[in-house]
């Protein structure tokens, strides 16, 4: 009987896990292996093992240059969803009823549309014969061209993580007790003290996750650099999936991909330990 | 006493104009009569939205998104359930690993998936199959539907559970009759979920995805990368307006808040 028991566990979880095992933990074995690869140009992926895609990828100037602009655009996007999001948040949070729901739903219901459809969009309004440029003659002005640019690729970046940004802090600030705040004013806190000393310190636990969030999708983001970056503006995703799809060079490709998951696991990982760090703090 | 000044009011209004800005120009721009990219301004038609019939790519890639994701949110919820339920009930070894590893599509890049599902499926000889495109996509949808169906196991009160153990029903009488009733809004929002996370999913499909099993997002991907016209627009139009219907859905029956922001 009590062997049934420790059984049953195992018997619900392996489905999943078995799953899971076969095409989570086995496929990534296999991309490593690969990115270990030898690539010949003429004749496909090779039998033998080297380093080189790793030695190519951190001293080509053309692949630094796709990181480097991989991470600082991802960087630029968190730091406006956060001077963005945090006060929208706060803003939200102190809205009474029906408005409250249907702007929150306003805000993060987006995340729901296709990120293509959304990309498409902002290439519309973006474009050189686009809305905002047909909006910026009307008045007179010169046309700016911003298709194709790091501009357009943050602004429609912004657009898709802002909900990232405001969900952490609408939930931390559904935590604070808005009393708190009244009792501070009625203390005689101004305004600006009783936001700084109780409302900012909630605010920016939320903030910290939202940010691990932003940064990573951002840097892994495929569809808005697809699109609104053109042809010469690449990022880490749209890299990888050059080095598959045109120059065929699966080992090189895969390298890139295991690059950014390391990253990336290495981001969340350290950032987790500050959050949990901060967040001890803030406790006490 | 909370009421925002005209500052936060105008801030907010600025924010709300960036958020729904590129989603209304779409939907504005689908019912132009124009061959260009513009406006309506003097007469609607649904001219473009009838020229996505004469394109049927785009009508095979609707009904294989429609299809994949059907599946794949149910494949999941029927792996997710056990599961969630061995983790959350029960104590044994490997418990937390494993409960890492269902999570753990959430933290590595679509992109990453992407590139190693294409190279498991080159070496087994599954390139362009519907069949395990279906499970590339159960896989990315699984966290999604653990969260909510784990969460509503550990919200639900257990003491009918526990009275109907004790008057003698089955594990499986319990689960039918108690549990299930009990974590059904947790298994349609994760359901749903799935089913809106799958239809939307580019960035991993468009590495396993062969000529005959495109998804629509993917098609309008590749689409709007070569040529731009309204009929995009006139697509986009038509998911926004899906997506905002399920929304509504959702918003209804769960509380939209609850499902988005409550998933932590």
């Amino acid at each position: 009987m009590s062997g049934r028991r420790a059984l049953t566990p195992w018997m619900l979880v392996s489905p999943a896990a078995l799953l899971f095992l076969g095409l989570v933990v086995l496929p990534l074995i296999l991309t490593v292996i690969l990115s270990f690869h030898a690539y010949d140009h003429t004749s496909g992926i090779q039998n033998s093992f080297t380093l080189k895609h790793y030695l190519t990828v951190f001293s080509d100037d053309y692949y630094l240059s796709v990181f480097w602009r991989t991470l600082r655009l991802a960087a630029l996007t968190t730091l406006i969803c956060a001077v963005v999001g945090a006060p929208e948040a706060y803003v939200l949070s102190r809205m009474s009823d029906p408005w409250r729901s249907v702007f929150l739903l306003v805000i993060i219901g987006p995340l729901l549309v296709s990120v293509v459809v959304r990309a498409f969009g902002w290439s519309m309004l973006l474009g050189s014969a686009g809305l905002l440029n047909q909006a910026l003659q009307a008045l007179g002005l010169s046309p700016v061209r911003l298709l194709y640019t790091e501009t357009a690729i943050v602004i429609a970046l912004v657009h898709v993580m802002l909900p990232f940004m405001v969900i952490p802090v609408w939930t931390a600030l559904q935590k604070l007790d808005p009393m708190v705040e009244a009792a501070a004013w009625s203390l005689g806190a101004s305004h600006f003290t009783a936001l700084r000393r109780i409302v900012l310190p909630q605010v920016s636990l939320g903030m910290l996750s939202g940010s691990l969030i932003v940064f990573g999708l951002s840097a892994s983001a495929f569809a808005i650099p697809g699109l609104l970056g053109g042809r010469r503006l690449k990022m880490a995703a749209t890299l990888v999936y050059d080095e598959y799809m045109a120059e065929l060079n699966w080992p090189l490709g895969a390298a890139i991909a295991i690059i950014v998951l390391v990253a990336n696991l290495i981001i969340m990982l350290g950032y987790n330990r500050l959050v949990e760090t901060r967040a001890r703090r803030a406790l006490g | 006493m909370h009421r925002n000044g005209p500052i936060a009011l105008f801030f907010h209004g600025l924010v709300v104009a960036f958020v729904l800005a590129p989603l209304v120009v779409i939907c504005l721009v689908a019912f132009t009569p124009e061959n260009t990219l513009s406006i309506p301004t003097t007469s609607f038609s649904l001219r473009w939205f009838a020229a996505i019939f004469e394109h049927p790519d785009f009508v095979q890639s609707f009904y294989n998104s429609l299809w994949l994701a059907t599946l794949a949110a149910t494949i999941s919820i029927l792996l997710a359930i056990p599961a969630a339920l061995a983790i959350d009930r029960y104590d044994f070894p490997g418990r937390d690993a494993l409960n890492g590893l269902f999570l753990s599509p959430l933290i590595i890049p679509h992109l990453v998936l992407g590139v190693a599902f294409l190279r498991l499926f080159a070496l087994i000889g599954a390139t362009g199959s519907f069949f395990w495109l279906v499970f590339t996509h159960v896989i990315v949808v699984t966290p999604y539907v653990m969260r909510l169906v784990m969460a509503a196991l550990s919200g639900m009160d257990r003491s009918a559970e526990q009275a109907a153990t004790t008057l003698g029903a089955s594990h499986w009488t319990v689960f039918r009759r108690i549990t299930a009733p009990m974590i059904l809004p947790g298994i349609t929002g994760g359901w749903l979920l799935a089913f809106i996370n799958s239809f939307d999913e580019l960035t991993m499909s468009i590495f396993v995805t062969s000529p005959q099993t495109v998804t629509l997002p993917v098609r309008m991907y590749m689409y709007a990368t070569e040529s731009i016209d309204p009929m995009m627009a006139a697509v986009s139009a038509l998911m926004i307006a899906l997506t905002a219907a399920a929304m509504l859905v959702l918003d209804r029956a769960f509380g939209l808040d609850k499902i988005l922001v409550g998933q932590k």
